[in-house]
């Protein structure tokens, strides 16, 4: 053993280590400090036992108590649906229509449909609802099914072109890939559909084009070319495209027909959370 | 000359400098009474600020609606803050900012004026500490009984003593943190439920909390707080300058010290008899002809102890007195106190506390009874919708401080819209009335379409939404814009 060599002001034994002339003295950890750290020594042990601790090779020690943070959470879940539940079985049988007089109820249903919106719905129309190409923008007022809260609902509840058997169908044929029309022909429709909402369109192309259309859209878009709820045709006259408003997409579209899937959510969801849904889409500004 | 005895004291400033090594445990003070102007003075404040403690809660206030009679209280569960006439909402904390801005301000003034006097008289710790002491001294009797009894052996005598001591803290304490959580609750209410164990773990735990630091600072602790702990004696270094009174011993006068027989000359020594009264006295433990020290709290009682050593010899008062560092230069002995108070440091402070003070009670009595804050959709930015129109959304929050139910209209001022609605009304409904509770915030979505031609080549356009009471005519707007797609 090395020497040891004593402080001369506190009388405490020093460390024997030494920086820059000033040295360590070897100070006990106070007493408060030691039993402190002992008696944390003792409450692990107990720890162990109780609690879930030790990883084993494809599990754990699961403790006495058998608690773990998983269950905890499923029990707390099922403590709030169970406060909910009140209030969601009173949405489930509520007129959706009329849900906007009861104000308790409509709050609820926005606030819940603001959240499983963002979880379920948000990856396709975006956090804002606000879409993009070939996803609808839920905030606008254009429909291509319907923007009442219960046409909403039935669109919620068993998708377009899902795998539901309820779903809604409707499709855009590929007119030019189908060999329906000609390549000319084509364009000319293009040409006549801009002319709906844009003036100074080729006079003579649109003129061919009304021919065609009246041929071969006007079955589904309609005559005045407003579109139809059944078919989920879209409205060709107002200002909102789904797909895009220049020329090329819309050739694009006509050449090659459309058909975009939105899953049928009845499955995957409780009828209140659709209704939650559907309650929320309509409040975004456009519902009908 | 007649002069009667005075006892010379076997005390040790233990907080003087060469007394306190770093290596030892605190050496326990056991301060003398005293008794003089001080003392007493002390002994006021303590009972007036005591009582405003302890009483405050208890002052009941009518209210309207749901709101609670107690003029004095932190409602956190409904984010309330009441006190007499004024009732504070969250988004007015900076009130309580402005308070604490005005207070530390009086701290500076009065510190620049009177030195530590807050520290003396009216600090928590001083106030709590003086009253454990007074409890101390009851049982176990003044300085050299209680260090007899410390020397004594345990007996049942001291066991009895300690004991009824502690459990006399321990109340004191309780009742101080009892009363603090008063000051969130109905009072009334609340001590039933603490009777009967019916109110909330957190009014437990606080008190629980308070009187645990109620004992161990003012019990135990006590002159450690402010020389260890306490911030503050840092800080008035920089609120003190010349002429700032504090408890000071004049050398001049009482040098050179030393014993002094009855009948003996004054002549060629000090008034100073060397008998350690105003060391045995102080709190904090230090000797004040030593000259000015952290530690001191001026509290002014070796102020009172020698004042009284003074009257016994026959000298005139004020060996030890509340005087001025300038005051201390230009001393003659024996002399009358002269303070500037006026000084451009005190004028400064006093000036400040004016501007807070009036930017205060002016906002606290113009204070509307109602707000408005909008925040507009950032997501998205803005809708086209079929007709081309564009569209954004706003939420407006409307703030009712009164306590019955208002009615107000929205409107939109500073643009040409083409359409406005409220997201519950629906659609194209112009009739935009809300309805707000009492006491309550209500938050509604509005939807406003503007025609691209007005927008022109703007990408965001200004206007007010305003709100208005539908009753009283009253009006809040607040400003917001309005964006498009260029
Ligand atoms: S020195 Fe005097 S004024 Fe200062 S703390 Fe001690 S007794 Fe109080
Ligand atoms: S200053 Fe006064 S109280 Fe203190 S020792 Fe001198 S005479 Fe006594």
């Amino acid at each position: 053993m090395s020497k040891v060599e004593k402080d001369e002001v506190s009388g405490t034994e020093t460390t024997g280590h030494e920086w820059d002339g000033i040295k360590e003295l070897d100070t006990p950890m106070p007493r408060w400090w030691l039993w402190t750290f002992y008696a944390t020594i003792i409450w692990s042990i107990g720890y162990w036992v109780v609690y879930p601790a030790w990883p084993m090779i494809s599990d754990y020690t699961a403790g006495t108590f058998g608690y773990s943070s998983r269950s905890e959470v499923e029990q707390e879940i099922a403590e709030v649906e169970a406060s909910r539940s009140e209030i969601t079985d009173a949405l489930v049988t509520a007129d959706l229509s009329e849900v906007k007089n009861n104000e308790e109820l409509y709050q609820f249903a926005l606030a819940g449909g603001r959240s499983h919106f963002a979880v379920n719905c948000s990856q396709c129309h975006g956090s804002g609802a606000q879409g993009g190409p070939g996803f609808p923008n839920l905030n606008d007022d254009d429909w291509l099914w319907g923007g009442s809260v219960d046409a909403i609902y039935q669109t919620v509840k068993f998708g377009i072109r899902s795998d539901h058997e309820e779903t809604r169908t409707g499709e855009m044929p590929a007119f030019l890939r189908d060999e329906i029309l000609e390549k000319e022909q084509v364009l000319d429709v293009a040409e006549y559909v801009l002319s709906l909402s844009q003036e100074g369109r080729d006079g003579e192309a649109v003129a061919r084009g009304q021919e065609i259309y009246a041929n071969e859209c006007a079955a589904c878009h309609g005559e005045n070319a407003k579109g139809s709820y059944e078919l989920g045709a879209p409205n060709l006259t107002d200002a909102i495209w789904f797909y895009g408003g220049d020329k090329e997409t819309i050739v694009r579209t006509i050449a090659n027909g459309r058909a975009n899937v939105m899953p049928a959510w009845t499955d995957r969801l409780d009828d209140s959370v659709v209704r939650q849904i559907s309650l929320y889409v309509h409040s975004l500004g456009g519902g009908e | 000359m007649s002069s009667a005895p005075v006892e010379k004291v076997d005390v040790q400033p233990v907080n003087k400098k060469e007394n306190r090594s770093l290596y030892v445990k605190r050496k326990k003070i056991h301060p003398k009474k005293a008794t003089g102007t001080f003392r007493q003075l002390k002994w006021i404040i303590m009972g007036i600020t005591l009582a405003i403690y302890y009483v405050t809660p208890w002052i009941r206030w009518d209210r309207p609606g749901g709101a609670p009679d107690q003029a004095v209280m932190i409602d956190l569960e409904h984010n309330r803050f009441y006190f007499f006439f004024i009732e504070l909402w969250p988004q007015e904390v900076y009130y309580i900012t402005g308070i604490l801005i005005v207070a530390a301000l009086s701290l500076f003034l009065v510190t620049s004026l009177f030195g530590r006097a807050w520290c003396g008289y009216s600090c928590p710790q001083t106030v709590w500490t003086d009253l454990f002491i007074f409890v101390e001294r009851a049982i176990e009797g003044d300085r050299n009984a209680r260090l007899r009894l410390d020397k004594a052996p345990m007996s049942f005598d001291k066991i009895r003593k300690r004991v009824s001591k502690h459990i006399i803290w321990l109340l004191i304490g309780l009742f101080t943190g009892g009363a603090w959580v008063f000051y969130f609750a109905d009072a009334p209410t609340l001590l039933q439920d603490l009777v009967y164990f019916d109110a909330r773990p957190i009014a437990y735990t606080t008190i629980a909390v308070l009187t645990a630091t109620t004992y161990v600072f003012g019990g135990m602790m006590r002159e450690q707080v402010c020389t260890y702990m306490c911030p503050w004696p840092r800080i008035q270094g920089a609120m003190i300058d010349e002429e700032s009174l504090s408890v000071t011993y004049h050398e001049k006068r009482g040098e050179p010290r030393g014993p002094h027989k009855k009948d003996d000359s004054w002549e060629g020594r000090g008034h100073c008899i060397d008998c350690n009264q105003c060391v045995a006295v102080c709190p904090m433990g230090i000797d004040i002809r030593d000259g000015a020290q952290l530690e001191c709290i001026t509290c002014a009682l070796c102020i009172d102890a020698c004042d009284s050593v003074m009257e016994k010899i026959g000298l005139p008062k004020g060996l030890i007195s509340y005087d001025t560092y300038t005051g201390q230069k230009t001393a003659e002995p024996i002399k009358k106190l002269n303070v500037r108070f006026i000084r451009p440091r005190t004028i400064a402070y006093a000036a400040l506390l004016c501007v807070v003070g009036s930017i205060m009670l002016f906002t606290l009595l113009t204070r509307s009874e109602l707000d408005v804050n909008v925040i507009r959709d950032r997501n998205p930015l803005f809708v086209q919708l079929s007709d081309g129109t564009i569209r954004n959304g706003y939420t407006v929050k409307i703030l009712n401080k009164l306590h019955e139910t208002r009615r107000y209209q929205i409107q939109v001022e500073g643009l040409e819209t083409s359409n406005i609605w409220l997201q519950t009304e629906g659609p194209r409904n112009h009739d935009m009335i809300v309805r707000v509770p009492g006491d309550a915030v209500s938050a509604v979505k509005l939807f406003i379409a503007v025609d691209p031609e007005v927008m022109g080549d703007e990408s965001s356009l200004d206007l007010d939404i305003v709100i208005k009471d539908i009753v009283t005519g009253k009006t809040d707007s607040q400003e917001t814009t309005f964006k498009g797609p260029r």
